[in-house]
């Protein structure tokens, strides 16, 4: 099953701790449906059925059978594999609950309607970053998550990797994530939080440890400087327009409402999901946003065409 | 006691004099005075079924609109906010609107009769509880027709739903219709606590109660206990929007998780509020077309009121994704998994009773019959989601709307439409049709488990709950096709059942006073009953007083034809607890209006607070205040007596 959000495949840690039980509580709920729809079938055989209309009163009523044996039995045999879910259960707990030993990373996501903020935190401030919607990290490492909730309450979610964690507004919850296999692993908010709950989309990538390195050094940097009168022209547009709301490391845009756009073009898609990130779809969303996603913070721009095609361009070199 | 107060009730048997005379006791005055004062529990009863039904239909109606908005990917039918609005909508109906006050209809309905007494322990709450429902269900819809329908799903969590994100009216519509509500829900179970425990027919001891009364007994007791609870909520999140208070206000050092804390403390017993008198439905009817008593009746009536107490250390597992603490989730998961077993005791008393008695398929028995595989389909996904790992990928997908709806409509409507299929000859006096019957019941079935049992998968596949569209590569779309395709069979059979119920209500079959061939009480008075119930009050000697001719281990005799006359006025008797020992007579309150302006008052209280106008609302609590007073002005002939015993 090759569902981007399906949680019967696993591809880290949590969620191969999870996965065997979900199976196993799986199989034991179709097993008991089963049986029970046997009895029912055998039981209503077994009486041999009289059809309506009949005279009630020529049907006998009487006790008799050995009903309450039934129950003995029944409660008695459900309660074998309620017990091995419950052993299960608060073993899968233990072993997928909190993370226990070092973490290779700490990222801070704080969840805000309708995108993901990123924030790579270090020791010094040089080390420090934001990104958006896109959450690099090494492959086989476990990497702590401290969620936040900027708004509303969101729940962070990456079927493959692991179970869900609510982002409240006030606390801060723990989660951690373990990918076994370099890829890219898709994730939603989970918890109704609004207009476009349906598209706050995430992507979780996991990179080969030098890989990821690569990646963070380059999201270090700050934002190219455009090479062309164009690109000038788009960057000055940007810094203008865009600015207002956001962050391009190395310009004046340093607006923090909206996703940091520093290395924009890096990411895969666009819009925390909704639109894949090429010149087309981001001239879409610059100029008609509350049509591909109503009721987003992001206006409709109506960019002149010179301007738009500019500022595509020079989105377009953020890497 | 004064000996002037004492008096030894006269009895004999059920005369055309005596029922004339009673007939001119009790019956509901002519014309708008009439309509707007009875106390008559079996009309309320009715206008609560009718009502509930009616809401029913509108939560059927949203449904379907969101599964057009569904059936593919990308569709545009539905806006986001439109969605939203009716998902919210959809929720509040069906749980508030609908599956509770469906309950309380059959119950008021049926409680008198079912006990052997001539009304309610309180006729005027049981009016002003109904008013005050219909005032709250069209408070409600008013918002939603106005454009101003609740928009945070029906457990409208903080803080999407304070005025900073949510500047409308919706919220504060939401939140004043359901503290209105809680007041109807109040009283009402209020007064079935009362009257089970006061107001049954002498010898009705407390392990000869049908189940259904245990049922409606048990989830009233909890709702005197959890909707405080709710009602506190809304009341606190209204007082946030329109007076800034920061009880859930993280800015302000209020607490986001309070509210659901609040919240699910009410939210989880009232799942099995609105369950269990279902569930005894299914008791008391099933055994009937069995043609034998229900299997292990004391271990079902324990069972229920197992559920219910173990029902109030569930709440957490609808929060196992907030951050809790471990220990904390444990527990919560325990305790979750352990509420499996009573359900288990009904499930097989129920198989059991099949398997052991001589089964007659009308279409409420495929109803009651066919409930228990719902249920259990409705209980394994339960379990799944009480194991908290496992919890953590299911919660907030369309996993758990299947269990939600395996539950709700497997264990709430299925057996209210076998319940209607089984009472309406009692209540009307004509059978529905069974040809009909079996065609919707067998188009619900069918309707019913094409939408939900896939969409079991379609949440394994992770699709969230709540999102009005999806994108063709995230491999929902068939599913959902399919589960669109099954609400309309589903809503295809209600509809056919509602015709069925407006023809057969015309032309139906005459129904005898126990066609079904019953035990219990209410089938020992003509169908549909007279306005005072009984003639002469039963005195009742086994669980089965209909029955007693042919459970020949059963010496008992109940007496049906010869009892307390108690014909001096609106007359009726109470009993003791247990044993159901004759007490007291009591003399009964006729008809009024108070409830009535009571509730208009409330009314106008409610929407004065809703559009800050004080001077609406200061209106509507003068008249709030003058109805109570004229209520509860005393009146000599309401005094007790008390009745010598044997």
């Amino acid at each position: 099953m090759s569902a981007p959000l399906g949680y019967l495949t696993a591809a880290g840690n949590r969620a191969h701790t999870i996965l065997p039980l979900t199976w196993f509580t799986l199989a034991i709920s179709i097993a008991v449906c089963v049986v029970i729809a046997l009895c029912l079938l055998g039981a209503l055989r077994r009486g041999g059925l009289r059809r309506w209309p009949v005279d009630m009163r020529t049907v006998p009523v009487a006790r008799g059978g050995a009903g309450l044996r039934w129950i003995g039995i029944g409660v008695a045999l459900s309660a074998i594999p309620l017990l091995a879910i419950l052993v299960w259960t608060m073993q899968a707990l233990a072993a997928a609950g909190p993370l226990r030993g070092r973490a290779a990373l700490t990222v801070d996501v704080t969840a805000r309607q309708w995108w993901w903020e990123v924030r790579y935190d270090a020791d010094t401030p040089a080390q420090t970053f934001l990104t958006a919607n896109e959450i690099h990290i090494p492959v086989g490492r476990p990497v702590r998550v401290r969620l936040h909730g900027g708004d509303v309450i969101h729940s962070f979610w990456v079927p493959q990797l692991s179970g869900k964690t609510d982002a409240i507004p006030g606390r801060t919850n723990d989660t951690w994530l373990q990918a076994d296999q370099p890829g890219r692993y898709g994730g939603q908010c989970s918890e109704y939080c609004g207009a476009q709950h349906a598209h706050m989309g995430l992507e979780v990538v996991a990179d080969p440890p030098a890989a990821f390195e690569a990646w963070r050094t380059a999201q270090l940097r700050p934002a190219p400087a455009p090479t062309s009168a164009a690109l000038m022209h788009g960057a000055a547009v940007v810094e203008y327009r865009c600015g207002a709301c956001h962050e391009l490391r190395g310009t004046q845009a340093g607006a923090l409402a909206g996703p940091d756009l520093t290395h924009l073009a890096s990411r895969a898609r666009i819009a925390a999901g909704v639109l894949p990130n090429n010149a087309g779809a981001l001239a879409e969303w610059i100029q008609y946003a509350q049509r591909v996603k109503p009721g987003t913070l992001m206006p409709d721009q109506n960019l002149d065409g010179a301007d738009l095609s500019d500022v595509v361009a020079y989105l377009g070199t953020l890497r | 006691m004064k000996a002037a107060d004492m008096r030894v009730p006269e009895v004999g048997t059920a005369t055309p004099e005596l029922r004339r005379r009673l007939d001119e006791i009790w019956k509901t005055g002519p014309g708008i005075a009439g309509f707007l004062g009875t106390v008559d529990h079996k009309k309320i009863g009715i206008r609560y079924i009718v009502t509930a039904f009616a809401f029913l239909l509108l939560g059927g109606i949203e449904a379907l609109l969101m599964r057009l908005q569904l059936i593919g990917p990308d569709l545009k039918l539905l806006t986001p906010d439109q969605y939203n609005v009716l998902f919210s909508t959809h929720g509040m109906t069906m749980i508030f609107l609908y599956a509770a006050p469906i309950l309380s209809g059959f119950s008021n309905y049926l409680f008198p009769l079912l006990l052997g007494n001539r009304d309610m322990a309180f006729p005027r709450l049981n009016a002003l509880s109904y008013w005050i429902y219909l005032a709250a269900g069209i408070f409600l819809y008013v918002g939603f027709l106005t454009g101003h329908g609740p928009n945070d799903g029906w457990f409208n969590y903080v803080p999407y739903s304070e005025r900073d994100f949510n500047p409308g009216l919706n919220q504060d519509f939401y939140s004043l219709g359901m503290v209105l509500l809680g007041i109807s829900t109040t009283v009402g179970a209020a007064n079935f606590i009362v009257t089970l425990l006061r107001m049954r027919a002498p010898g009705m001891s407390i392990n000869r109660l049908p189940i259904m009364t245990w049922g409606t007994l048990t989830a009233s007791a909890a709702n005197l206990v959890v909707v405080p609870s709710v009602s506190l909520a809304f009341l606190l999140l209204w007082l946030d929007r329109q007076f800034g208070t920061q009880f859930f206000r993280s800015a302000g050092g209020g607490q986001p998780l309070l509210w659901q804390h609040l919240f699910w403390l009410f939210g989880h017993p009232w799942v099995y509020a609105i369950v269990l008198p279902a569930m005894g439905m299914v008791s008391d009817g099933l055994p009937v077309f069995c043609r034998r008593p229900l299997v292990g009746y004391s271990l079902v009536a324990l069972s229920t009121v197992a559920t219910m107490i173990l029902g109030f250390g569930v709440w957490v597992h609808h929060m196992f994704a907030t951050g809790l603490p471990g220990l904390g989730l444990s527990f919560f998961s325990a305790a979750s998994i352990v509420i499996t077993f009573p359900s288990a005791v009904a499930v097989f008393a129920w198989l059991a009773t099949i398997w052991t008695g001589r089964p007659v398929v009308t279409t409420a028995f495929l109803y009651f019959s066919s409930m228990i595989l719902m249920f259990v389909i409705g209980g394994v996904s339960g379990v799944m989601t009480a194991s908290v790992p496992v919890d953590w990928q299911l919660t907030d997908t369309y996993f758990v709307v299947a269990h939600i709806h395996y539950v709700l409509i497997g264990i709430n409507l299925f057996p209210v439409l076998g319940a209607a299929h089984f009472w309406f000859p009692k209540m009307t006096g004509r059978f529905m049709d069974e040809r009909l019957g079996k065609w919707s019941f067998w188009l619900v079935f069918a309707g019913f488990n094409i939408a939900f049992l896939p969409m079991h998968l379609t949440g394994l596949l992770g699709m969230p709950r709540r999102i009005y569209t999806y994108g063709p590569e995230m491999h929902w779309t068939a599913l959902n096709t399919i589960t669109t395709c099954g609400s309309f069979i589903l809503a295809l059979g209600i509809l056919l059942f509602l015709v069925n119920v407006l023809r057969s209500r015309r032309h139906g079959r005459v129904a005898p006073a126990n066609p079904w061939d019953a035990s219990t009480l209410e089938w020992s008075v003509s169908s549909p009953p007279p306005e005072y119930n009984f003639a002469v009050i039963p005195t009742v000697a086994s669980r089965h007083p209909l029955w007693e001719d042919r459970l020949q281990e059963e010496q008992a005799t109940s007496s049906l034809d010869r009892g307390m006359l108690l014909d001096r006025g609106k007359e009726v008797v109470t009993t003791t607890p247990l044993d159901a020992e004759p007490d007291l007579i009591l003399e009964m309150p006729g008809d009024t209006t108070a409830p009535f302006w009571l509730t208009v008052g409330l009314s106008l209280l409610f929407i004065g607070l809703l559009l800050r106008v004080v001077s609406l609302a200061a209106g509507g609590g003068v008249l709030t205040a003058l109805a109570i007073l004229v209520w509860l002005w005393p009146r000599r002939a309401l005094r007790e007596r008390e009745p010598a015993h044997g």
